[in-house]
């Protein structure tokens, strides 16, 4: 059987610069908001952390669902403010919102991963290294700059891949939250592989599209894995005075 | 360049009661202008925290320190223009070798062909030349630890330049070359170096001066010959030297000493009445004939030849005492009986661990 159903093919390569925006932005500003803000020691910093990782203990699906009345215009928090600020807001009507809330949905579930990377990959640099650029006189950005980031680099890495490959395995609060709707506007390529393979049982094409998927992964990783590892390793730019 | 006088105390608790509490107890020191000083002691007597204090990392609980007379107590490093080289090399990775060296002096927005000419100078000086436009995350380790004191050296007015173990992470073959240049530096530059390090070896060929420190005092401060000949206190002798000195009780009374009980000629050197601890270097614990009045009649338990000389050890009741004989001298066999010469010129007698005689 030729396999001829119109997909919204156009939908779901935009799910991967999409994503992985998401995934980029949140890093920089995220190291400094740890870096400034979260203590180093004592019991409130456990706190902190403890508090920050709140949303990790939270089940997939539950994730959804609080979204999904989250959003709601008629009794959710951010639905009804929008509403009252006379914005056009429905994740259920406009494709547009739809994924507005999936980004941020997303980013709500797994900031906090990122964040207590960079938390421990802050505290595992040695104390000389600050204390030799007071001795030189290095500025907060300098020290930001010339120290922290680069020392970083292997943590911001792996906080990258695996945000990448989470947000391409993306299945569940999706699912919960808009049942992959408007249309199929929010229905990403893991659903659509299910509703191949389970829901009308093409186990031919669900099969090889199951390749092709795991190909993408690897490939994403494989290019992003060296091009990290070079900027580590290139002949350093012109340091700016 | 400066003279650094301390008269200070730390301590990491907020009210301090015994002297256990203490990280540095109550001192009084003055490193002098261009002197080259070590400080030497083993791990947890207080001499990083010393350090750490005269650098502006740390400020003391008590007392203060002046550069020059001037009062520095709660000045920053950089108020303060002190270097400092820490234990494992501290460089800037994303770096060249030469942007390293500039980084201190662009920060204090030093003119671009003045930074180009002190960090020309520097490289010359360190031997980095050559890898100037390398990325200093490549190099080897004593490369690296190179950067971190050119780093300091580059300000051609830095009052002190002090350093925290720094050959620890260096290979041996290296560790001499490195100390040799810092030799060369301080002879050329006149710095004021200050310089922490658990290895005698180390502290004794560096510095003029040596600090010997325990549970966060300064038991003696004096150059490498003194410290060895006379050392003011029962812990100098037991650290500087290899192996130690060799401590046995003793009791002087009128006109008679006892050394583990058994009557001995008097020394040279008058001596308190009371116990004592009597301490000789195992260099100078040579060979006696039969019944001398100033030796102890021991028995070996063990010869050792270690190729420039030979080391014996004796009992004698319940003490162990080590020599060091030339390989000529004729040793005796295991189990023998020996007679060592414990008294002679260059005995010590201490009483509280505090040298009296």
């Amino acid at each position: 059987m030729n396999d001829s159903k119109p997909i919204n093919q156009k939908a779901w390569w935009l799910i991967l610069p999409v994503i992985l925006c998401v995934a980029f932005s949140a890093v920089l500003p995220l190291m400094t908001v740890v870096n400034y803000s979260v203590p180093a020691k004592g019991w409130t910093s456990s706190a902190v952390l403890v508090v920050v990782a709140l949303s990790l203990l939270i089940p997939w699906n539950v994730v959804g669902t609080i979204w999904q009345i989250y959003g709601r215009a008629d009794i959710g928090l951010f639905g009804a403010a929008l509403a009252k600020l006379g914005i056009e807001y429905s994740y259920t009507g406009s494709a547009r919102d739809a994924w507005l809330t999936v980004l941020l949905m997303d980013v709500w579930h797994w900031t906090p991963l990122v964040a207590l990377l960079c938390y421990a990959g802050l505290r595992a640099i040695p104390d000389a290294y600050y204390q030799a650029a007071r001795i030189d006189g290095a500025s907060k950005w300098a020290v930001f700059r010339f120290i922290q980031l680069p020392k970083l680099r292997g943590v911001l890495m792996i906080a990258v891949l695996l945000r990448f490959m989470d947000s391409f395995m993306i299945y569940t609060e999706p699912f919960v939250l808009t049942g992959g709707g408007p249309g199929n506007a929010t229905t990403f390529l893991s659903q659509y592989l299910t509703q191949k393979a389970v829901g009308q049982f093409d186990l031919g094409p669900a099969a090889a599209f199951s390749l092709i998927y795991f190909l993408i992964i690897l490939l994403l990783c494989f290019i992003l894995y060296n091009w990290m590892q070079r900027v580590g390793t290139s002949q350093p730019t012109e340091v700016a005075s | 360049m400066a003279r650094i006088e301390l008269d200070l105390a730390h301590s990491y608790q907020a009210r301090p009661k015994a002297d256990a509490d203490y990280a540095l107890l109550p001192l009084r020191m003055t490193f002098e202008d261009g002197g080259a000083y070590a400080l030497l002691g083993p791990s947890g007597c207080g001499k990083t925290t010393l350090l750490n204090i005269v650098s502006g990392l740390l400020v003391p609980s008590q007392g203060g320190l002046t550069f020059d007379g001037r009062d520095v107590t709660r000045e920053s490093p950089q108020q303060r223009n002190i270097a400092q080289v820490f234990q494992f090399p501290v460089i800037y990775d994303t770096m060249t070798v030469a942007q390293n060296l500039a980084f201190p002096l662009r920060n204090r927005g030093v003119a671009p062909e003045r930074i180009k000419q002190r960090v020309g100078q520097i490289a010359e000086m360190l031997e980095l030349s050559a890898q100037l436009d390398q990325r200093a995350a490549g190099l080897a380790a004593d490369a690296k630890q190179k950067i971190s004191l050119g780093r300091g050296l580059v300000r051609d007015d830095v009052s002190a330049v002090l350093f925290d173990e720094p050959l620890t992470v260096i290979d041996p073959h290296l560790k001499w070359q490195l100390r040799r240049k810092l030799k060369q530096i301080h002879h050329e530059l006149k710095l004021t170096l200050i310089y922490v390090t658990h290895d005698q070896v180390e502290a004794l060929t560096f510095a003029d001066q040596v600090v010997v420190m325990t549970r966060g005092r300064a038991v003696q401060v004096g150059p490498a010959e003194a410290l060895f000949e006379r050392p003011a206190h029962t812990f100098v002798g037991h650290f500087i030297g290899s192996p130690g000195m060799n401590f046995l009780p003793a009791q002087a009374g009128q006109d008679l000493l006892l050394v583990v009980g058994r009557a001995m000629g008097w020394p040279d050197q008058k001596l308190p009445e009371g116990p004592l601890t009597l301490g000789v270097r195992p260099e100078y614990l040579s060979h006696a004939p039969h019944g001398d009045p100033h030796a102890l009649c021991a028995k070996v338990v063990q010869v050792q030849d270690l190729g420039t000389h030979w080391l014996v050890t004796a009992r004698i009741d319940d003490h162990t005492l080590k020599a060091r004989w030339d390989p000529e001298v004729i040793v005796p066999e295991v189990g023998d009986p020996v007679w060592l010469r414990v008294v002679g010129p260059h005995t010590c007698f201490y009483k509280d661990e505090v040298l009296v005689g």
